[in-house]
């Protein structure tokens, strides 16, 4: 037997680096545009103005470093679960450089104004093609792998990772059906109200797929192994996943309330956000209680501090959607700073602070070593980004209700009670809060980024040998 | 609205693919065991042995 084969790590090497890499990047973007919401000096020139930073931004947490801590994540889960080398290793160095080279377009193209306009799908047709390449590549990769695996059983974290990968991938392709004028510019196949629909169908499936299946699978892994203990409920895992595929897809309208949607598909839309409650709080409790009689880990173990807490702002962030979709609270929230306080919960409370959890988990693993450069760093990481994303969505919610009151308080005659003008200078303190919870985040990367090339420097990378599969015994 | 002729069959589509890889999961047998597979997980050992290996290289290369 050949006993020298070992896992396929490079790749997840290379990824779980560029996501520390791209968190940084993306993330001090975002702290720039907020200072310029509070200093509007600060958009000095065309390229470097809010309106084409601010997709810049989006782009490069979501995609850049969410993606990549999904590539990394993925591939270590679906390796180590399935026992199994990576199937096609050269289509997995693919998706890392094919990858990396979408990123290094998007930062090229957006800051020039080169944009199909539709938002979390900016980037115009030649990128949309290679993105669709990569994809499709990670597809064969990724369910290649679970073919052949050498357990029976497919582990649930990669139910969820395989549902990503191919729902992304339809979201992407009828999305981005577009018809190209020139190199940098297109078209899209739709149009008004159409165009808006498949555009809040594939916007909030995004958040629905990219930003919640995704990571999802990634707590299923590295929930109970960094606790040790197995998942609270694996029965309850299995229907949280069925649960959320079969009744994810139809909440997009609630993005399109009051608007030009005929009434009864944004109510289709608000019905579905509804149900999404109860996959959600569910997969939310099972990953929370599989610490149940081991609580004593939260105290001193900053990775679990960080899953841990990554579930409870899911959970907030998931009763906090359905809420806000119910056309009347919606109303309220709708165009205000509330929405951005809301993403922000669960971009950096749930996505970012699971992301930063596994990668401190895997980066040691990845190069040889027992455990992080420093405890003591993942912890002050901990703190300074807890109270960081506290300060931002506190802030915001504040905000946010503020502009709605404002936007709609009238006088005895019928008039408006308030200017816009006058909602935008009541927000500054806000902006300003939200800035310092966002710089305060941003310190937390960097202090990772420390953390991680002390751990890494000097470090040979390594490759863990393919372990048979453990107690087969059904 | 004429998207939602787009739309709507293939989210039934989809759907019917779902519930077609539900029903081989079922009968493949993915769910008899609701239990085991949370613990396999725990099974598989993934800290570096590298701490023993490569130090004992390091000691042979550097031996005389």
């Amino acid at each position: 037997m050949d006993n020298q084969a070992t896992y396929n790590y490079k790749v997840v090497r290379q990824f779980a680096v560029m996501t520390v890499v791209w968190g940084i990047v993306g993330m001090l973007v975002g702290v720039i545009i907020a200072a310029q919401l509070v200093w509007p000096e600060l958009n000095l020139h065309e390229t470097l103005g809010y309106g084409r930073l601010r997709p810049l931004h989006t782009n490069a947490v979501i995609f850049a470093f969410g993606g990549c801590a999904l590539f990394a994540t993925s591939y270590y889960v679906v390796q180590r679960t399935c026992h199994t080398p990576l199937f096609a290793p050269g289509l997995a160095a693919f998706t890392f450089w094919g990858w990396q080279a979408v990123i290094v377009l998007a930062a090229a193209t957006l800051p020039l104004g080169i944009t199909t306009s539709k938002e979390y799908a900016e980037l115009e047709w030649p990128i949309d093609i290679l993105i669709t390449l990569v994809w499709v590549s990670y597809a064969v990769v990724f369910f290649g792998t679970i073919v052949k695996r050498k357990v029976p059983h497919i582990y649930v974290a990669n139910w969820f990772y395989g549902g990503f990968i191919l729902t992304v991938a339809l979201l992407h392709l009828v999305n981005s059906c577009e018809i190209p004028v020139t190199l940098t510019k297109s078209y899209s196949c739709y149009a008004g109200v159409q165009d808006a629909m498949v555009q809040w169908w594939y916007g909030h499936n995004a958040v629905g797929f990219f930003l919640t299946a995704g990571f999802l699978g990634m707590m299923y892994y590295f929930v109970p192994k960094q606790a040790g203990r197995p998942v609270y409920s694996y029965r309850l895992s299995v229907v949280h996943f069925w649960a959320l595929i079969f009744t994810y897809m139809w909440a997009g309208p609630h993005h399109l309330h009051y608007t030009a949607l005929p009434d009864w598909t944004q109510s289709v839309g608000m019905l579905f956000s509804l149900i999404l409650l109860a996959p959600s709080w569910g997969g939310m409790i099972n990953g929370i209680m599989t610490l149940s009689g081991a609580w004593h880990k939260l105290r001193d173990d900053p990775i679990l501090k960080f899953l841990i807490t990554s579930l409870s702002f899911y959970g907030m962030s998931t009763f906090e959607g359905p809420m806000m979709s119910i056309k009347t609270v919606n109303a309220l929230s709708h165009y205000t700073d509330w929405t951005v306080g809301h993403v922000h919960s669960g971009a950096l409370g749930w996505v970012a602070f699971i992301s930063i959890g596994s990668i401190y988990y895997l980066i040691p693993r990845l190069f040889g070593k027992e455990q992080m450069h420093s405890v003591k760093l993942m912890t002050a990481h901990f703190w300074i980004a807890t109270i960081g994303v506290v300060l931002y969505i506190a802030s915001m919610w504040i905000a946010g209700v503020m502009q709605g009151l404002m936007w709609r308080a009238t006088n005895p005659d019928g008039t408006l009670t308030y200017a816009f003008v006058e909602s935008v200078k009541a927000t500054y303190p806000y902006w300003t809060i939200r800035m310092i919870g966002g710089l305060m985040f941003l310190t937390g990367m960097l202090i990772m980024a420390w953390n991680v090339w002390r751990t890494v420097a000097g470090q040979k990378p390594y490759d863990a040998p393919v372990l048979a599969p453990a107690g087969h015994h059904a | 609205m004429e998207i939602l002729y787009l739309l709507i069959p293939l989210s039934v589509l989809l759907v019917f693919l779902i519930g077609a890889l539900f029903w081989w999961s079922l009968k493949s047998g993915q769910y008899d065991d609701l239990e085991g597979p949370g613990y396999r997980v725990l099974m598989d050992d993934d800290r570096p042995r590298a701490d023993k290996q490569p130090r004992k290289t390091v000691e042979a290369r550097n031996r005389p």
